[in-house]
């Protein structure tokens, strides 16, 4: 996906750039909003989030003049204020989501999802990797002629090794991917969503290769 | 919040009894003069009646051969007669010796061709208005002083006096009544700009501070340009301090989430067991320090709200839905069903701002204790009171701490490994509580806790 991060905290915005870009997304980068008008002139972006105090004025007022030029790219607002009136005169405003900082980047991926199946009939960006493809932001995979509907955490993990097809991931780092912070899960609940990829993978020209001792790859035949 | 005025006396009580104690002192005086000249209009007539007969009798004397002689006019007594049968006392003195009448009747001090002298004396118990006159005779060899006194009762004069004052006393009283109607009206009159003006503050919302704009009568001027400044000072303050906070918090979660999206990415590099649990616990400790920051300030907001609710006409369910939508993306990351049963429609009268709030905090947590792939029901229902229950299939409250669990920071014993101040539920009671409701924590039979959050 092709992200706008409108943030003037340049520390913040290129650990979210990192992060973002990690995933295999596109982000381009805008520290005011005089910046951020200008590339959403000229790019063509799936979402765009968005800080709320900007050294050259309000976010809000990038909001509302985004939303009076007829610009339907849904905009996630990023702040630092947590209180409940800001939210909903956020949304009021024109906001598709809000999130406070600091901000969870499992949850802001799938506000995003959220955000653009909700605002369907924008390109649906999908994988296609041999004879299957998968639609993140509907969550369905369609092997062959067989559609299935992922659950959450089948999905993302299925994004994770598709994306990156050949690379081994260990049981860990995916564990940190699919669980929040404050659960306590042993590695082996992994082995669980592995065994019910297969499954739905099945019978494709895709598989999942275990690596005992190192993790799981993504083989394509 | 709401603390009464020192009060110390009334305006309108004041106002009143001055207004009435005055009209009741204006009665009195009414009285008193009228009636002391009521009785001097009538002694006056009194008196020229006894000055007529007197000065007929002394009219009628003559000095005849060294003798005085006085033949009585009938008119110099009958012109005295009265409805109330007053007695009349007479006396003629020549040169000091009583020649007829009452030598018992009081002299006056006579002085030599002088008016009619008029004195108030005593006869016989009975008060009694005495005119007295002197006229020396002339005889053909000598010279006489003759002195006529005539003496009248005075109870017609007393019963026409009762007359009066009655009459002036019912008067008085009318007067009096009247004056205290006016006196109502006008206090009243007076006090009503006040009354307006506190009707117009007390009506206003918790962040009404606004000028007072209505026109106020020219007394209250000062106090309400002072009001106004007083206001305006406040609104300052406390815009200035909302920029503050504001201000922190965006100096203080800018760089927070810096950090944790930094330990994010490099949780993805590193390889080693114990450099991952740094970053983790990095994770967990700013996340609970941004969601307690969070928890504390919406609790300051509802403490501060919960004094002055604003209080609109609001549809439970849609309310609920719009939060489930919110709230959908943090549930799917793990599975749970965020499923909703309601009534077609819940109307209340709350304040949005702090139900909104209220109610996520029971759907965070409940999103917190659920187990993977679970459902969490969220039921709206009108009767028997309009409220919203949020079912979950965790591991439900510790039995024997689910009465203290609503305290502010304790946490149930089964929260360890879970991050929260423990401020989510005090919130969801005291929002309930702000608006004459409750919250009932309960434990399912099938397992899972049960929040009963009552509008």
């Amino acid at each position: 996906m092709k992200f706008l991060l409108v943030e003037d905290n340049h520390d913040l915005a290129n650990a979210v750039c990192a992060r973002l870009q990690m995933d295999g997304h596109v982000v381009d980068h805008a520290d005011k909003i005089a910046d951020a008008s200008a590339f959403v002139d000229t790019g063509d972006y799936d979402l765009i989030l968005l800080d709320i105090m900007l050294p050259d004025g309000d976010g809000r007022a990038f909001l509302k003049q985004h939303r009076a030029g007829k610009n339907d790219t849904p905009v996630i607002v990023l702040t630092a204020r947590s209180q409940v009136s800001d939210r909903i005169s956020m949304l009021d405003l024109g906001a598709d989501d809000y999130m406070t900082k600091p901000f969870d980047h499992e949850e802001l991926q799938a506000r995003c999802r959220a955000v653009l199946r909700r605002n369907a009939g924008h390109a649906q960006p999908s994988v296609q990797l041999g004879d299957v493809m998968l639609d993140p932001v509907a969550g369905q995979l369609k092997v062959g002629t067989k559609v299935v509907t992922l659950r959450n955490r089948e999905l993302r993990l299925l994004e994770l090794l598709i994306n990156a097809p050949g690379q081994i991931f260990s049981k860990a780092k995916l564990a940190d991917r699919l669980f929040s912070y404050d659960e306590d899960v042993s590695e082996n609940a992994i082995e669980v969503y592995i065994g019910r990829l297969r499954r739905h993978l099945e019978p494709s020209s895709l598989q999942i290769t275990t690596l005992r001792g190192l993790g799981y790859r993504l083989d394509h035949a | 919040m709401r603390e009464a005025a020192n009060v110390s006396g009334s305006l309108r009580a004041r106002l009143a009894l001055t207004l009435i104690g005055g009209a009741a002192g204006l009665a009195v005086l009414l009285f008193l003069v009228v009636r002391s000249y009521a009785a001097q209009i009538a002694q006056q007539g009194q008196d020229r009646i006894l000055e007529a007969s007197v000065t007929s009798i002394l009219d009628a004397a003559v000095l005849r051969d060294g003798l005085v002689e006085v033949d009585f006019p009938y008119a110099a007594f009958s012109i005295l007669s009265t409805d109330q049968d007053d007695r009349v006392f007479y006396a003629i003195h020549q040169d000091g010796t009583l020649l007829s009448g009452y030598d018992t009747l009081p002299q006056a001090e006579q002085t030599i061709g002088a008016d009619v002298v008029h004195v108030s004396g005593d006869m016989r118990g009975s008060d009694v208005r005495i005119a007295s006159a002197s006229r020396t005779l002339v005889g053909a060899d000598a010279r006489t002083l003759v002195t006529v006194a005539v003496a009248q009762t005075q109870e017609a004069l007393q019963v026409t006096l009762n007359r009066i004052s009655l009459n002036v006393a019912y008067f008085g009283a009318g007067f009096f009544v009247l004056s205290v109607l006016v006196a109502s009206w006008a206090t009243s009159t007076t006090i009503r700009p006040l009354e307006r003006l506190t009707n117009s503050i007390t009506r206003r919302g918790p962040k009404d501070l606004t000028p007072v704009a209505q026109p106020v009568p020219l007394e209250m001027g000062p106090l309400v340009s002072s009001l106004n400044n007083f206001m305006a000072r406040l609104s300052a303050s406390l815009s200035q301090s909302e920029d503050f906070i504001a201000e922190a918090a965006h100096r203080v979660r800018t760089p927070l989430a810096t950090v944790r999206s930094h330990a994010e990415t490099t949780l993805q590099r590193v390889e080693r067991e114990e450099n991952r649990q740094a970053l983790r616990s990095m994770v967990r400790a700013i996340d609970e320090s941004s969601r307690a920051a969070g928890q504390l300030l919406d609790h300051a907001m509802i403490t501060f709200r919960a004094d002055h609710l604003e209080r609109e006409s609001l549809d439970l369910v849609a309310l609920v839905q719009d939060l489930v939508i919110r709230l959908t993306p943090i549930a799917e990351m793990k599975d749970i069903a965020l499923t909703v049963e309601s009534d077609p429609e819940v109307m209340v009268a709350a304040d949005s701002i702090l139900l909104q709030n209220a109610l996520r905090n029971l759907v965070d947590n409940a999103l917190k204790y659920s187990p993977v792939e679970s459902e969490i029901i969220i039921e709206v229902k009108s009767a028997p009171q309009p409220h919203v229950q949020v079912m979950d299939e965790g591991p439900g409250f510790p039995p024997d701490q689910i009465d203290r669990l609503a305290t502010r920071f304790l946490r149930g014993d089964n929260a360890t490994g879970t991050i929260g101040s423990g401020l989510g539920l005090t919130i969801a009671q005291d929002v309930a509580e702000a608006h004459g409701g409750d919250l009932q924590l309960d434990n399912r039979s099938e397992g899972g806790a049960c929040v009963t959050f009552t509008v």
